[in-house]
């Protein structure tokens, strides 16, 4: 994300002046499926800007999750998480892509990612 | 009737023995059926004679109505049974000797000397399959020579069942215990009215042999379990579960790993849909996915949540495509990816997944699963689920807190003043309620006390000063455990006396008033 930053004037400038006063919002879009939507006021797609905390050069998906639990999640956070992780039978993919195979709650997330939580489904 | 007595006469073949031996049942069930008739018709006779023009003769009307439609789909049943076992004797005959009565000319059936072993009438029933370059008569020809087991006749066993035996899988199992209901309708549409009440194997194999009556549909009308798993899955080359619980994804799935069978998952709740093959070429297994079962509270039931029936199709029929994929070794079965499906927004995801993990407890390579350790496993206990789902019926008052619908009745009746507080959401509340009753729903249940509090107050006012001690307040719900939870809240609150109607909506449908709709 550095190097795409510094090719362009204006982001750079951007950046620069965040980096000044050392927080940093990072645009992503979260969505919620399999009913873990109903956690969440029943929106299933979140743009979000997450401020990351003071002095933190990256945010990861441990981030992420907490700030979730804290901003989005309106009921029964039991339902999406368990300890500092998600709860057994949800799914998290970071674009498209199991967060297993990308670190977990270790995954370092970019600008303009889609992170999406299903929660597996049984019914047929 | 005729074709019944023409077939066994069709022709003077080695095959008449065998012919005669899959009629054989045939013919006193014909005997009795022809009793069942003259009975109805005694029976309407009757009721004529007596003058009796209304209800009496509707219901005989009805009764006949219902042998005739049993004798119907018991012959059509056994018109299949013959067909296919005719079809079935007509491939052993190397040089096609057997001809069918009610089928065109004689068929050379087996090697036709084109270098591939489909019979003329397999050409052209599956020339569209044929005519696909990447398809063709390899992939037909495996496909033929296949068998797979759809666990679940429901809404995505249904189009799973009808497309496998449409394509011309070979054989086709079907394990089932339950029997087909007026609101399986909208969604198992392999599924016909007049199967309602019967075994939903035995309309399921109906209507595959009514599609195609070449390939073989074994029944299995029986819950699967570890006991009679291995047996059964065992005889079959791919497995599809079409279940609706985690106790049997789980065990399915292990069963799968344990025999060393590919497993084509789907799953399909309210407005959604996903879709995944495991345990296929070195793929992950559902518990690398998922080695830990969610809470019982997660797993959401068709029953409870609702599920639109298209969705389900949706999932069956890509069901159905990996089965066939996978049988003909065409393509790329979608392993190691799964497909999410949101009938809403019209979107189909295909996101890339973890692969086999070492450390599976099933399948990982330090300790695979052993034929024991599976048929000792507890699936219920490690989701505490049942592998059968009812209805929950919980227990969480005291008896003193809770009322029959019939108790419920006459307090109605004796003019009790009282508030009737429905804690079903708003959507339930909207397909049918009691009369009177004051919609809170469970989770609002909280905010809007005060509704309650009010209501009572009115009630005291317009019954004046008899009533110091304060109107009761009953709860009612869906079947009896909303309402529960609910008692022990108002409880909590204040409401010491509130109760809760034992059974809720459905238990008032059968004990008080069946002209209450159930869903």
């Amino acid at each position: 994300m550095l190097q795409f930053l510094w090719n362009f004037d204006h982001e750079l400038h951007f950046y620069s002046v965040c980096k000044l006063c050392s927080f940093y919002n990072m645009q992503l879009t979260l969505e919620f499926g399999g009913g873990l939507e109903l956690l969440c006021n029943s929106v299933k797609i979140h743009n979000v800007n997450v401020e990351l905390q003071n002095g933190a050069e990256k945010l990861t998906m441990k981030d992420l999750l907490s700030w979730i639990r804290t901003n989005l999640i309106k009921e029964r956070p039991e339902m999406f998480m368990k300890g500092d992780t998600v709860r057994p039978g949800v799914l998290a993919l970071v674009n498209d892509c199991d967060w297993e195979l990308s670190g977990q709650l270790d995954t370092t997330l970019e600008e303009k990612d889609v992170v999406v939580f299903i929660s597996t489904l049984h019914g047929g | 009737m005729s074709e019944m007595t023409r077939l066994p006469l069709a022709s003077e073949t080695s095959t008449k023995a065998a012919k005669r031996r899959a009629l054989r049942p045939s013919l006193p069930y014909l005997k009795s059926s022809l009793l069942g008739s003259a009975f109805t018709l005694w029976d309407c006779y009757c009721d004529c004679d007596s003058m009796d023009h209304g209800g009496g003769e509707a219901s005989a009307i009805l009764r006949q109505l219902e042998d005739l439609k049993a004798s119907k789909s018991e012959i059509e049943r056994q018109i299949s049974a013959l067909e296919a076992r005719f079809q079935e004797i007509a491939l052993q005959q190397p040089n096609g000797s057997v001809s069918n009565g009610s089928c065109p000319p004689t068929i050379p059936s087996v090697g036709s000397g084109y270098g591939h072993d489909l019979s003329p009438q397999m050409i052209y029933r599956y020339s569209r399959h044929l005519l696909l370059p990447s398809f063709g008569v390899q992939g037909q020809s495996k496909l033929l020579k296949s068998s797979i087991l759809v666990v679940g006749a429901g809404g995505l066993g249904s189009p799973v069942l009808l497309y496998l035996a449409a394509s011309g899988v070979g054989r086709l199992g079907v394990v089932d215990h339950d029997v087909v209901e007026l609101n399986n309708m909208h969604r198992q549409i392999i599924h016909t009215e007049s199967f309602i009440g019967q075994p939903k194997v035995k309309s399921a194999a109906a209507a595959c042999h009514s599609i195609n009556s070449t390939i073989q549909v074994v029944e299995y009308q029986e819950p699967l379990r570890t006991s009679n798993a291995l047996e059964i899955m065992s005889k079959y080359d791919i497995i599809v579960d079409a279940t609706d619980n985690a106790p049997s994804r789980y065990m399915i799935n292990d069963c799968c790993v344990v025999l060393g069978k590919p497993l084509v998952s789907g799953a399909a709740v309210g407005l959604e849909g996903q879709l995944t093959v495991f345990n296929y070429n070195g793929g992950p297994c559902y518990r690398c996915l998922f080695p830990t079962p969610p809470p019982t509270t997660a797993c959401q039931r068709c029953s409870d949540a609702g599920v639109l029936g298209v969705v389900p199709g949706v999932i069956g029929c890509l069901q159905a495509l990996e089965a066939i994929k996978i049988a003909s070794a065409v393509g790329e079965p979608l392993s190691e990816r799964m497909l999410l499906f949101d009938a809403l927004s019209g979107r189909i995801r295909n996101v890339k997944i973890r692969g086999q993990s070492p450390q599976c407890v099933v399948c990982g390579v330090k300790a695979p699963f052993s034929k024991q350790q599976f048929q000792e496993f507890d699936y219920e206990n490690f989701t505490h689920s049942p592998l059968t789902p009812l209805p929950l019926k919980l227990n969480l008052l005291q008896p003193d807190s809770r009322i029959n619908s019939k108790e419920y009745k006459e307090k109605l009746v004796s003019g009790e003043a009282h508030v009737l507080v429905d804690v079903r959401p708003e959507h339930h509340f909207k397909i049918v309620s009691l009369p009177n009753s004051l919609n809170i729903p469970l989770s609002r249940l909280e905010a809007r006390l005060p509704e309650i509090t009010s209501a009572l107050k009115e009630k005291e006012d317009q019954r004046g000063t008899d009533s110091g001690s304060g109107g009761q307040v009953y709860v009612i719900c869906r079947r009896g455990n909303d309402s529960q939870r609910a008692v022990q809240y108002l409880q909590k609150m204040g409401f010491t006396s509130a109760k809760d109607i034992i059974g809720g909506l459905e238990g008032w449908a059968h004990e008080v008033d069946p002209n209450v709709p159930t869903y």
